[in-house]
């Protein structure tokens, strides 16, 4: 995004990510988990990911942490390419990239007290700091994500709320001085009076320079958050662009049947055609959408040819062949 | 009036004493009425559908009346409620993906759970086709197991089980919170069809989405910490809530079109307490920006306008100076 002339600094930057699961007995079989997604993420921005459960949505969060590999194509971070980093400089970039995930109370060990996962940071990436300055350290990234030191330190997960578990995590990001957050889904377990604080200090965080990858399945969550929004359906990017616009005037057909089937407490549900999800079929090289949409006059380019994603209007990308010719 | 429910007063026991989570629920539903509930978790919204149902240990059954069809269930006793069961009031439980049985194909295990009721399957099913052409289900998933089914066939599968013997009230507990948005609409709306269809009289959706209740439910009543707060017709609840807590949860809700940079919502302070000792008198007492002394009484459940239920004593005093 051009800003008055000023190119911002591209943080992190996904070229042609594809994610190939072997399946079927003998893994005879390929399930494209993600299919050449391509994207970029600046300085203090926040994106949304957003989609359907199976979109995919995930598995780019877990590429973009090295927590799975990456089939082909590149994810650069600062200008280096992260897929084939070891040892030292994989812990470097960990030191700069962390991630929350869905569900607090799996995330602790049970059997030991919640603040161990800070122990475990100084461990791994701290040994030379002294203790006083680590508690001190502690303190101040618990108070950064609203947490009282004195009520949640030394306390067994059982014993904290969702909500504090939750923060409790970010706070262990914060610990690190990092620059990207991978946060997936990490307001869905939690209850609607405590999800609003989570979500503002994200917005916060962002205030301060971090830059988020937001992954939901929650469009108001993720319209009142981010900057920027994908639309992932099936593992392909069908949409994308500034949020105002993707919102306010969808184009690509699966993303308008999405808007219309959110359940909103400003508008009552329209009398939509409604496509239930299709069964997961063959993939074909034709449009990813192909079997559920109800736009497209099933033209033969739809069925064998995969559209790519083209600019429809300024920041606003779409891949869908509607829009493909004349647009 | 199809369900009346009288100071329904549940608990848990525990090894460290009673956890008070139904504290005299008193409320109506009418026939053919949707009647969302909603509250975070932990609040009793659970704990009030399972007792009108089955009311199993560590549930406890303190005192109160339920009456259905103005007969009266024995919601305490687990073998009497055997006839009332699944014929007169039956539930779509929370993870009804799991509901069914993995070792059955679908068919057999419904035939056995109708003759266990003492229903023919042979003389059920033409309707139960009929219904499952009403969810889009092939009639060949009475030959499949379910886990040939995806996640949101199985919920469907399971709505038509649950209202087959066309009960009188319907509990769905959580039956859209694992769902995709677009199998979270045709759910929901399944569920107005069958009481337009007059499959079933009257349905109680249980969940924490209130924008779910918002698209399909006809009154909304909101708990908190096991106490009722408020009941009132949908557009009331979402529109021109009264009680202090419904009226924090709804504006917290982010809605589309709302972003932080422009409108910065705000959460509830503090947390929900603690039932095994809970605070005497309003449990939303702490946390109320509107907290005056008289509230460590129990504030009643009062109609202060007509169907529009509130449990507040800053509401009632309001309502008196008006």
């Amino acid at each position: 995004m051009l800003l008055a002339g000023r190119c911002l600094k591209k943080m992190l930057k996904l070229e042609n990510v594809s994610k190939v699961y072997k399946v079927g007995t003998f893994g005879g079989k390929e399930l494209h988990a993600v299919s050449n997604v391509s994207f970029d993420i600046e300085d203090g921005e926040v994106v949304s990911l957003i989609g359907e459960s199976g979109s995919g949505k995930s598995t780019i969060g877990k590429m973009i942490l090295r927590l799975i590999s990456i089939s082909s194509g590149a994810i650069s971070f600062n200008g280096i390419d992260i897929s084939n980093l070891k040892g030292g400089a994989l812990k470097e970039y960990y030191r700069s990239v962390q991630g929350v995930f869905q569900d607090p109370f799996s995330s602790y060990n049970p059997i030991f007290k919640a603040d161990r996962v800070f122990r475990i940071i100084r461990e791994e990436f701290f040994p030379e700091i002294t203790a006083s300055e680590w508690n001190d350290k502690v303190e101040r990234s618990l108070r950064a994500v609203g947490l009282n030191p004195g009520d949640v330190l030394d306390k067994f997960p059982h014993q904290l709320s969702g909500g504090q578990l939750q923060r409790f995590l970010i706070a262990r990001a914060l610990l690190l001085d990092i620059q990207f957050l991978v946060a997936d889904e990490i307001i869905s377990m939690l209850d609607a009076s405590t999800r609003i604080d989570v979500l503002n200090l994200l917005a916060d965080l962002k205030s301060r320079g971090l830059s988020i990858l937001f992954i939901t399945h929650d469009l108001s969550l993720g319209y009142y958050i981010s900057e920027r929004a994908l639309m992932l359906y099936r593992g392909c990017v069908v949409e994308m662009g500034a949020t105002e616009k993707l919102y306010d005037n969808p184009l690509h057909p699966y993303t308008r049947m999405l808007m219309a089937s959110v359940p909103r407490l400003d508008k009552k549900w329209e009398e939509v055609e409604l496509e239930l999800k299709a069964e997961q079929a063959e993939v074909t090289s034709g449009c990813v959408y192909f079997e559920r949409c109800s736009e497209a006059e099933k033209s033969e380019s739809c069925e064998g040819h995969r559209p790519p994603l083209i600019e429809a209007e300024s920041d606003h990308f779409v891949a869908c062949s509607c829009y493909a010719e004349g647009g | 009036m199809s369900l009346q429910v009288e100071n329904l007063t549940v608990y848990y026991q525990t090894l460290r004493g009673d956890v008070r989570a139904l504290e005299s629920a008193t409320f109506t539903v009418a026939d053919g009425e949707i009647m969302g509930l909603a509250g975070e978790s932990g609040c009793g919204k659970t704990t009030l559908g399972h007792s009108l149902i089955r009311l199993t240990p560590p549930m406890r059954f303190v005192e109160g009346s339920v009456t259905l069809d103005n007969e009266e269930l024995p919601v305490w006793d687990m073998g009497r409620m055997n006839d009332f069961r699944f014929k007169k009031i039956s539930i779509i439980p929370q993870y009804a993906m799991n509901a069914m049985n993995p070792t059955r194909k679908i068919g057999k295990m419904t035939s056995e759970l109708l003759e266990s009721r003492k229903v023919s399957f042979k003389t059920t099913l033409p309707e139960l086709k009929r219904r499952l052409d009403l969810v889009k289900l092939s009639h060949d998933v009475l030959n499949m197991y379910p886990i040939e089914l995806s996640g949101g066939m199985k919920q469907r599968m399971v709505m038509v089980l649950s209202a087959l013997l066309d009960p009188s009230l319907l509990i769905a507990d959580e039956i859209t919170s694992a769902l995709d948005v677009s199998s979270q609409k045709a759910v929901a709306e399944m569920l107005v069809e069958f009481r337009d269809r007059e499959f079933v009289k009257s349905v109680i959706v249980i969940t924490h989405d209130i924008s779910i209740l918002y698209q399909i439910a006809d009154s909304i009543m909101i708990m908190y910490a096991g106490q009722l707060a408020e009941k009132a017709f949908t557009e009331v609840i979402i529109h021109a809530p009264r009680h202090p807590y419904t009226k924090l949860l709804i504006s917290s809700l982010p809605k589309v079109g709302v972003k932080y940079s422009e409108k910065r919502l705000t959460g509830i302070p503090g947390n929900p307490p603690l039932l095994l000792d809970p605070p005497i008198g309003c449990r939303f007492r702490d946390r109320c920006p509107l907290a005056f002394d008289k509230c460590v009484e129990v504030p009643p459940f009062i109609e202060i306008e007509k169907d529009h239920f509130v449990a507040c004593w800053k509401v009632f005093e309001e309502n008196a100076q008006a």
